[in-house]
């Protein structure tokens, strides 16, 4: 925003309070009130809005508080920001980010704790980024912000706390890279979000047990790198996918697909699963432990792929 | 918040009501107005025997909508946008489009798409008012980059039941978006009327709860349908944010091609309605200034013909498009899942 006046943001609370996750406070100091824009509670309108102001060569920062709150602007997002490119033959473009967090671990309930990013990656003419790491999350949302493709850009709640030095000029993160966390030759880890850190704790438990775990985090969604994926997957032979969204028909289920079909002939295990179970997330701090996955989880795939410890 | 309940008229009947006039426009305007309306009524009703010749898709007539849609084009400037639903589909000929556009956009070909930003007209919006927050964050935009351009929306008395209607106009009101909201109250959505799709008493009244002043007008009547864009506009241009336009007609003809009234509409209102159309009332309004000699008359509707025989001929004439921009736009640098697909729809079209 200091560099590109086209460059604003609008969302709930995001002013004075700097949203409700603290993400764009001393914003509104830096740049006032009309390139920091509060919003009435609107998301259909905060997200319609920001399509405007991007078809006229704007490119916004929307921000939807909860991604649970994806669902109120749905129509917006699927139906108009996907497609006005593909139906105008690629002479409107919808340059807009839009920024949302979510996820378990602090107990926030049913309507406030969903990871929801696998919805829009099923939808051809969005981008969809889960950045798991502060320089993720820098370099990808200026190659978001950049992009002339609406970008759904995902942000856990419990890794906003992660710390990283950080260096002055911003390195811009290609959408569609993966990045190789942790190197090994053993199982090939492909976590996304939160997971990508509970992954690399499984995989320094398991390297206590002899076991060398490869960690893959996509960070971009969609596209997807496959090449990275299944390159890995074929010098270890095994694969696990892990995120904390519902296992069931999740995006791990696409990468699973993918592995089997690009490196069905080096795969010496079935590819495992780790996901939520195909629950509500619990209110209760307990409950919500048991629904959403953890480093256990992590690790017990990994002894499977490996053919210790279970089937 | 003003709201003014009571239509707005210019044109009168030629018996009891008097004719007014509207400050500004010249004799030369009355009849380049003429000219659009005309131009938008050839078009509408010329696309209707090219759907029934099986030349055009599905169509959706606005048969009586011209001089909401020539009325408060009038009023703006060409740097300001127009945020059109389906009911508009030709507006852009009022900007300079060519006809063989939406008769191409209507036939399903890639020749049908236009730049917006060429035009200052915006895609055509099918989905119900979900437009209506684009046109404000678009207005909004205009706004923070410091220019005076203003962006109208245009939709149906149905869309006034539409959540993106509610959150677009109050996002717009707070912001103080230069944005008209101009609703067509055609008194039918598809086959529900008016009194199913609201207990308001009038749907300016929805205006109220944004603090945004609203007024009524004729639908009917392109002279009072300009005179309240313009004055809307101008609202726009001097920060004062937005205004809602209610301008209250009659679908007297079908909703769309697929559709059959008689099943919902009583025929004999339809007849009715149909006497009082809008083209006919502004030529009663020429001729009783002088202004519309019959030679004139068939001049103008003579030229509409040509240049749609001209569009049609030219929609026509356009090369088949190629298959394979089904993978062309959907992002600026295709993913490269796309390669797959591709390589398949070629292998198919090798095959015959």
């Amino acid at each position: 925003m200091r560099r590109d006046d086209d460059v604003f943001i609008m969302g709930e609370d995001i002013a004075e309070m700097g949203g409700s996750m603290a993400v764009t406070q001393g914003m509104l100091a830096e740049f006032g009130p009309e390139r920091v824009r509060n919003t009435p509670i609107s998301e259909m309108a905060i997200v319609g809005a920001g399509i405007g102001a991007a078809m006229q060569g704007m490119r916004p920062v929307v921000e939807i508080m909860y991604e649970d709150f994806t669902t109120l602007a749905m129509e917006q997002i699927v139906n108009q920001a996907a497609k006005h490119r593909y139906m105008s033959g690629g002479q409107l473009k919808v340059p807009l980010t839009i920024r949302t967090q979510g996820g378990a671990g602090w107990s926030p309930g049913a309507q406030h704790a969903q990871q929801v990013e696998a919805w829009f990656v099923h939808v051809p003419g969005l981008k969809v980024v889960f950045a798991s790491t502060p320089s993720d999350v820098r370099g990808l949302l200026w190659s978001s912000i950049y992009d002339d493709n609406t970008v759904l850009f995902f942000e856990h709640r419990v890794l906003y706390g992660l710390k990283e030095e950080m260096p002055d000029e911003i390195e811009p993160i290609p959408l569609g890279k993966a990045r190789i966390h942790r190197e090994g030759e053993d199982v090939t880890v492909v976590a996304t979000g939160r997971l990508v850190h509970e992954a690399l704790k499984a995989a320094a438990a398991a390297e206590q047990e002899g076991v060398s775990v490869e960690v893959v985090d996509p960070r971009t969604l969609q596209p997807l790198d496959e090449e990275t994926i299944v390159a890995s997957v074929k010098k270890t032979s095994r694969c696990v996918v892990a995120h904390e969204a519902v296992t069931r028909m999740g995006f791990g289920a696409e990468v699973a697909a993918v592995v089997q079909h690009q490196a069905f002939d080096w795969l010496d295990a079935p590819v495992e699963r780790v996901g939520s179970k195909f629950a509500p997330i619990p209110f209760a701090p307990v409950m919500e432990q048991f629904v959403v996955p953890h480093d256990s989880d992590v690790l017990d795939a990994i002894r499977r792929t490996v053919g210790r410890n279970g089937r | 918040m003003r709201v003014e309940r009571d239509l707005r008229r210019v044109i009168g009947d030629g018996e009891s009501l008097p004719d007014g006039e509207v400050e500004g426009l010249d004799d030369a305007d009355l009849l380049e107005l003429y000219r659009q309306l005309v131009l938008l009524r050839t078009y509408d009703e010329r696309s209707l025997v090219y759907h029934r010749q099986g030349r055009i898709g599905t169509y959706a007539i606005f048969w009586n909508h011209e001089a909401m849609q020539v009325g408060a084009v009038y009023a703006l400037s060409d740097d300001d946008w127009i945020f059109p639903s389906y009911r508009e589909s030709a507006i852009g000929l009022l900007r300079g489009m060519p006809a063989a556009t939406v008769l191409s956009w209507w036939r399903g070909h890639p020749a049908g798409w236009w730049n917006p930003a060429d035009y200052n007209v915006a895609s055509i919006c099918v989905p119900i008012g979900t437009h209506v927050p684009h046109a404000a964050g678009l207005a909004w935009g205009k706004k923070l980059r410091g220019e005076s351009a203003c962006a109208v929306a245009f939709f149906g008395d149905g869309a006034t039941s539409e959540g993106s209607f509610h959150e677009g106009a109050n996002f717009a009101g707070v912001l103080k978006a230069p944005l008209v909201l101009f609703c067509n109250n055609n008194q039918w959505a598809i086959s529900t009327p008016l009194e199913l799709q609201t207990a308001a008493e009038t749907l300016a009244d929805k205006a109220v709860g944004y603090g945004i002043p609203a007024a009524r007008v004729d639908g009917a009547d392109v002279l009072a349908v300009y005179e309240a864009t313009r004055e809307a506009v101008a609202r726009a241009r001097a920060g004062e944010g937005p205004t809602f336009i209610e301008a209250v007609t009659y679908r007297a003809a079908p909703h769309a091609t697929a559709d059959d009234p008689s099943v919902y509409i009583d025929p004999a209102r339809v007849e009715e309605e149909r006497r009082r159309e809008c083209v006919g009332r502004f030529e009663g309004y020429l001729r009783r200034r002088g202004l519309l000699p019959d030679e004139l008359r068939e001049q103008v509707t003579g030229e509409a013909a040509q240049l749609m025989r001209e569009a049609i001929a030219a929609a026509e004439a356009e090369p088949d498009p190629d298959p394979e921009l089904v993978f062309a736009h959907a992002y600026a640098a295709p993913p490269a899942s796309f390669d797959h697909d591709l390589a398949e729809l070629r292998r198919v079209l090798a095959d015959g």
